[in-house]
């Protein structure tokens, strides 16, 4: 058998520090973050528009922030060893809904259009989630039908229409453009529920109960929480911060066509991937899928400025999922063997 | 022989089976699925006009080609376990391959081999990730169907290739002599009968079984897991390269945005036939039923006049209504298996 | 009823208590009374109605009839949860935990200390448990991820959650099986801790020498009802047995002597860093070589190394006077090597597949003409191999995951002899199999050893391997520490090597 020589007392140490859960976290959400840094100057020393002009800056902060509120939603889900790929038409039903009751229904306030949104969102998410936890089918294969029904649905009410920023009050549309000591109000905004969810996931007992699920479902079965109730929650919460993130899309675009959303699901699964959420659950922030899907836009962003056409971009989405998933894989194998040999060594 | 008492009585001879024929053929998925499109083609041939012509089936069978292939691989891919949710990105993959080749001047036959490589290659691409990395192909697919869609795209950015050599569209489109039935389908049918063969009467077949029932029971009995699912891969691969060849052919273009969506359509009418997401569980002839199926619905809607917005809706509830039954089905099916076979243990 | 009457109520006690699902009786006779402050034992062969006891007291199965009593007050348990509120635990063979949380959040999950405003106290969480390690006497970091870790510190995790929630009754199901000496008597000194704390303790085990080591009382069951409960001094292990399968059992070992033939299967100086180091011995046809040791000494490890299923770093194989390539199973079988694996439901069988399907898997590409398989023949090899070894299941496709343990390893032991192997590693022949089909087992290999297989059995029962093998090789922390003839292999001799090293060692 193989006797470490260093001294125990920095084994002690090397193994407190590799097996704290909480060094493992902060590693990957820190490494996503230093890309995006870096990603954000590189490109601005190339082009300093990038950053330091409206639309540039507009672009950094404010429309990520939609994606991210789909991103953080989806993690809800990933984390519990789900998906939801029913998203992006979630967006844009609520999109043109967004714009269907301003029309409709003249001086209704924004607020009641915001919580309208949520809650429509809300309920999609609800029929998702009744069906994968009560009827214990793979989410992969009920979102996938979701997929279908909710932008079929949506395509059929929108018909040929189109919401036009015209149509829109523009109380709403200056939302869109709108600052609070320079950070768009939409960002802050989203930044908020962003925080809200980081504390619910990381500081309740129900919060906790989504990783347990995620991480060995039959176990969390066995130990009697309560699966299917945190299940649906975690879809609620997909569908309603899709929602929300409709009602965004109008305020910053203007236009809804029923193409709205369209493709939204693979960027918010990629965001999250990115971000350190696994698809196999249990692991991963909200943060990690905020700052991805920072990070996911941003690059598209820079293509064009660092000389690459923006038609690579989906490419380059693809590419940095499948590295994102292969750095996963090989970090995880390191760690297992770390975590055996340690274990071996203390049981001589 | 030693006096050695055992737990149950004395042997009996085993029976082959432990249900009657009727039974295992018809109270299947896959009976059910059959007997569903006997059901839809009743109704659509008596209430949807126009129906009974024999256009009806050139079109629907020419749509529906490449899904009924690229469901082939599908099938016996989402039997061990794993998904490809990248096959329409390799569609778009070969469709622009063919176009750019084609535009460059190279001669076409040329072209559509190339076609299938590029296919067999983003197949290779997948099975690596999956089998040498040991990456969870739900996520190596969801990136490569990005990558392989984006590379299409940003190959011919939002140009298409409309100029093919007139006798192959022709021959794309058209039918066996005397019949309505598209020639694609002699393709089809070949490989059809390669895939059923190779999947209920080999050992290979046997082996994806008992891979994507338990992995490492399969390992521990000699199966070659990573192997067998790296051919397989290569084989998704390919046969959506081919599948891209025909679609440029059929519609006459080869853009990055081809095929968009048509994995959803191929997955979905594959766990229609009765295969099961969880792996296991399935056969080609439901798979094809399924196909069949969604296809049917889809084509007797369109002559019925309805959207084909709506049509995905109803495409949407078939599949979430096959799998929650399904699922209640098992279900029920476990309790009944559970309950009785506690009695023969004796707890 | 042996128990003598108490003045007080038994913490736990079941009476007549009957369960039936359908047609068949599972349970006919359920009696038990458990006391705090005692460890109890739970023996009986397999299908003698241990298990649906044991779930009728864990609150997944209710009872049909009968009495069952919690401290003299009768309950009814229509859940887990409930019979865990009421302070029953459960430790089953298998570990449940979430892999990619902490200790300290397995213990507490659903529970975690919050302040006033509701959020989750950490440093509460690893204080509190590390108050509860610091009482079990063992040292687990409540911050780390419980992946990676062993069998043994996860029973503990368990046994940790067990005493958070204050379970005044702690079932444990098999919890040696998969550990090795060390952690053995760690988790005995817990149990015995517990006891004293005034728990009470079920035992569930098919060691019988573990069970007179740490259980004051015994409770045996045979075909779903009671049979006795007796003080664990006042018996022994041949009555216990006998009590358990009804009549005396003459031999359970009857190994034959057989003639020794040519080396087959020839291992050279193995390697695998951390595992195993210098592993070099023969087999020769006809020849039973036990491979003993502790649990965790690497036995199975260099098994599944020499089969191809893991790799090694260094040394050779050599099969039939052949090098066998690493890493390579199928090659091995081809070659005539065959391997019956340690975990029977999840590494021998294909549980939801049908008997013909799992006895024909290994064999499949023999079964093959112009490159077909035909279930015809499937069957009829499954037949033969079925009547030889007398599985008893009802159809070819009766699902392999509804039979018995005993059949179930005969389905294994079918599937691989079908391959008409020159050598035979079998890891633990007969773990959690009923002592009537164990012999059966073991007169099977005797027999193929007389007709010239060479066979290398791993097990961690003394009396097996002293039983049935002709030489005795034991392995320790991943050397081979003896090598030991069948006339000179004493139960103290094959002890010492194991855990200790002995002049004797290669």
């Amino acid at each position: 058998m193989t006797v470490p020589t260093t001294a125990a007392g920095s084994i002690a140490a090397r193994r407190t520090a590799l097996a704290k859960v909480g060094a493992r976290l902060l590693s990957r959400e820190a490494g996503v973050a230093a890309t995006l840094i870096l990603v954000v100057v590189f490109t601005t020393l190339q082009n300093p528009n990038f950053v330091f002009s409206p639309d540039g800056y507009r672009d950094l902060l404010l429309t990520p922030s939609i994606l991210m509120l789909v991103a953080v939603g989806q993690a809800f889900v990933i984390i519990t060893r789900n998906v939801d790929l029913s998203v992006g038409s979630i967006v844009g039903i609520t999109a043109y809904l967004t714009g269907r009751l301003f029309i409709d229904i003249p001086g209704i306030p924004v607020l009641a259009v915001f919580l309208a949104g949520a809650i429509v969102g809300g309920a999609l998410g609800l029929i998702n989630g009744a069906l994968v936890a009560v009827a214990r089918v793979p989410a992969l294969v009920i979102t996938l039908g979701t997929l279908y029904i909710y932008r079929g649905l949506n395509v059929a009410w929108v018909g040929s229409d189109r919401i036009n920023a015209s149509d829109l009050p523009r109380e709403f549309r200056s939302l869109g453009t709108e600052q609070i000591l320079s950070i768009p109000v939409l960002t802050l905004v989203a930044v908020m529920v962003l925080i809200a969810a980081a504390w619910y996931l990381r500081n309740t007992r129900g919060g906790r109960e989504f990783y347990a699920i995620g991480s060995d479902p039959d176990a969390a079965d066995l130990y009697g929480l309560k699966v299917n109730r945190r299940i649906i929650t975690a879809f609620v919460m997909s569908g309603a911060l899709s929602g929300l993130a409709g009602v965004m899309f109008a305020a910053r675009y203007g236009t809804v066509s029923s193409q709205a959303g369209t493709g939204w699901e693979l960027q918010a699964i990629g965001a999250a991937v990115i971000g350190g959420v696994a698809i196999s659950g249990g692991v991963g922030t909200v943060w990690g899928a905020a700052i991805g899907a920072f990070l996911l836009l941003t690059i598209n962003r820079a293509l064009p400025v660092i000389g690459i056409q923006d038609f690579w971009q989906r490419a380059v989405v693809g590419a940095l999922i499948i590295g994102a998933i292969v750095l996963d894989r090989v970090l995880a194998v390191r760690q297992a063997r770390k975590l055996r040999e340690l274990r071996d060594t203390n049981n001589d | 022989m030693t006096e050695l008492r055992t737990v149950s009585g004395p042997r009996r001879t085993m029976v082959p089976h432990g249900r009657p024929l009727w039974r295992r053929a018809v109270l299947t998925r896959e009976g059910a699925v059959i007997g569903m499109l006997a059901v839809v083609i009743v109704v659509a041939l008596t209430t949807v006009p126009n129906f009974d012509s024999p256009l009806t089936i050139t079109f629907l069978l020419r749509d529906v080609a490449p899904i009924l292939l690229i469901a082939l691989p599908m099938t016996l891919i989402i039997i061990t376990e794993e998904i490809d949710l990248s096959v329409a990105s390799v569609v778009a993959l070969s469709s622009v391959t063919v176009g750019i080749l084609t535009r460059d001047g190279a001669p076409f036959e040329l072209a559509m081999v190339a076609g299938v490589l590029v296919g067999a290659v983003a197949g290779t691409i997948n099975g690596f990730l999956v089998t040498v990395v040991g990456l969870p192909s739900l996520a190596v697919t969801i990136g490569s169907l990005a990558m392989f869609r984006g590379i299409s795209v940003g190959l011919l950015g939002t140009q298409a290739v409309t100029d093919f050599p007139e006798e192959w569209t022709s021959l794309a489109r058209s039918n066996i002599p005397g019949t309505p039935i598209p020639s694609i389908m002699i393709a089809f049918v070949i490989l059809a009968i390669i895939f059923g063969v190779v999947l209920h009467a080999t050992p290979f077949g046997r082996s994806l079984y008992a891979i994507g029932l338990n992995k490492e029971a399969a390992h521990f009995s000699g199966v070659n897991v990573g192997r067998t699912k790296f051919i397989l891969f290569v084989a998704s691969g390919t046969v959506s390269g081919f599948a891209g060849v025909y679609f440029t052919l059929l519609y006459g273009n080869a853009r990055g945005e081809n095929a968009t969506g048509m994995e959803l359509a191929v997955i979905a009418a594959v766990l229609l036939g009765g295969v099961s997401i969880f792996g296991g569980r399935g056969a080609l002839h439901g798979v094809i039923a399924g196909v069949l199926l969604i296809g049917t619905i889809g084509s007797a809607l369109r002559l019925a006049g309805v959207t084909a917005d709506i049509i995905n809706v109803i495409t949407g509830v078939v599949l979430v209504l096959s799998v929650v039954s399904a699922s209640f089905l098992a279900w029920f099916h476990r309790a009944r298996a559970t309950a009785r076979a506690r009695g023969e243990k004796q707890g | 009823m042996t128990t003598p009457e108490r003045d007080h109520p038994s913490m736990l006690e079941l009476r007549n208590v009957s369960k039936t699902f359908g047609s068949v009786v599972a349970l006919s006779d359920g009696n038990l009374a458990l006391e705090s402050g005692s460890i109890h034992a739970l023996v009986g062969e397999n299908g003698a109605g241990k298990s649906t006891l044991v779930k009728i007291i864990a609150g997944l199965y209710r009872r049909d009839q009968g009495e069952y009593l919690l401290r003299g007050e009768s309950v009814d348990f229509t859940s887990t949860a409930q019979a865990k509120d009421a302070g029953i635990a459960v430790i089953y063979q298998e570990p449940t935990l979430f892999p990619d949380l902490s200790v300290a959040e397995n213990i507490y999950m659903g529970r975690q200390p919050t302040n006033r405003v509701g959020r989750i106290d950490r440093k509460t969480m690893r204080t509190e448990a590390r108050k509860i390690f610091e009482r079990l006497g063992v040292r687990i970091d409540p911050d780390r991820v419980t992946e990676g870790l062993s069998i043994a510190d996860q029973q503990l995790i368990e046994i940790a959650k067990a005493i958070s929630l204050d379970a005044r009754v702690l079932i444990m199901d098999e919890p040696t099986a998969a550990l090795s000496g060390n952690e053995v008597a760690r988790l005995f000194s817990v149990a015995r801790s517990l006891r004293d704390e005034g728990r009470a303790i079920m035992f569930i085990s098919h060691r019988f020498d573990e069970v007179f080591e740490l259980c004051d009382t015994i409770t045996v069951m045979r075909d779903g009802a009671y049979i006795a409960t007796t003080p664990a001094h006042e018996t022994t292990i041949e009555e216990m047995v006998r009590m358990m399968v009804g009549r005396d059992v003459a031999t359970l070992f009857p190994k034959v002597d057989a003639e020794i033939g040519d080396v087959v299967l020839h291992v050279d100086g193995l390697n695998r860093a951390g595992v195993f180091h210098d592993i070099s011995f023969s087999v020769r046809a006809g020849e039973i070589v036990g491979l003993a040791g502790l649990v965790g000494a690497g036995r199975s490890e260099v098994a599944r190394a020499i089969f191809g299923v893991d790799s090694y770093d260094s040394g050779s194989v050599t099969l039939l006077g052949k090098a066998l390539p690493a890493g390579r199973p199928a090659e091995a079988v081809r070659r005539g090597l065959a391997f019956v694996p340690e975990d029977r439901r999840k590494q021998g069988l294909v549980l939801d597949s049908g008997v013909a399907r799992n006895l024909t898997l290994a064999v499949r590409n023999s079964l093959r003409r112009f490159g077909l398989i035909r279930t015809r023949d499937e069957n009829r090899l499954t037949e033969a191999w079925a009547t030889r070894l007398q599985v008893k299941a009802f159809a070819m496709d009766t699902v392999v995951g509804t039979l018995s343990g005993g059949n179930q390893q005969k389905v294994v032991l079918g599937k691989w002899l079908s391959t008409e192997p020159r050598v035979l590693i079998i890891d633990e022949p007969t773990r959690g199999i009923d002592v009537g089909t164990k012999a059966e087992v073991h007169r099977l290999l005797s027999d193929l050893a007389g007709q010239g297989l060479a066979v290398l059995m791993i097990s961690s029962e003394l009396p097996e391997v002293l039983g049935m093998a002709d030489r005795v090789l034991v392995m320790r922390e991943g050397r081979i520490s003896a090598e030991i003839d069948r006339a000179d292999a004493t139960p103290e001799n094959v002890m010492l090597a194991a855990t200790h090293q002995t002049e004797a060692a290669r």
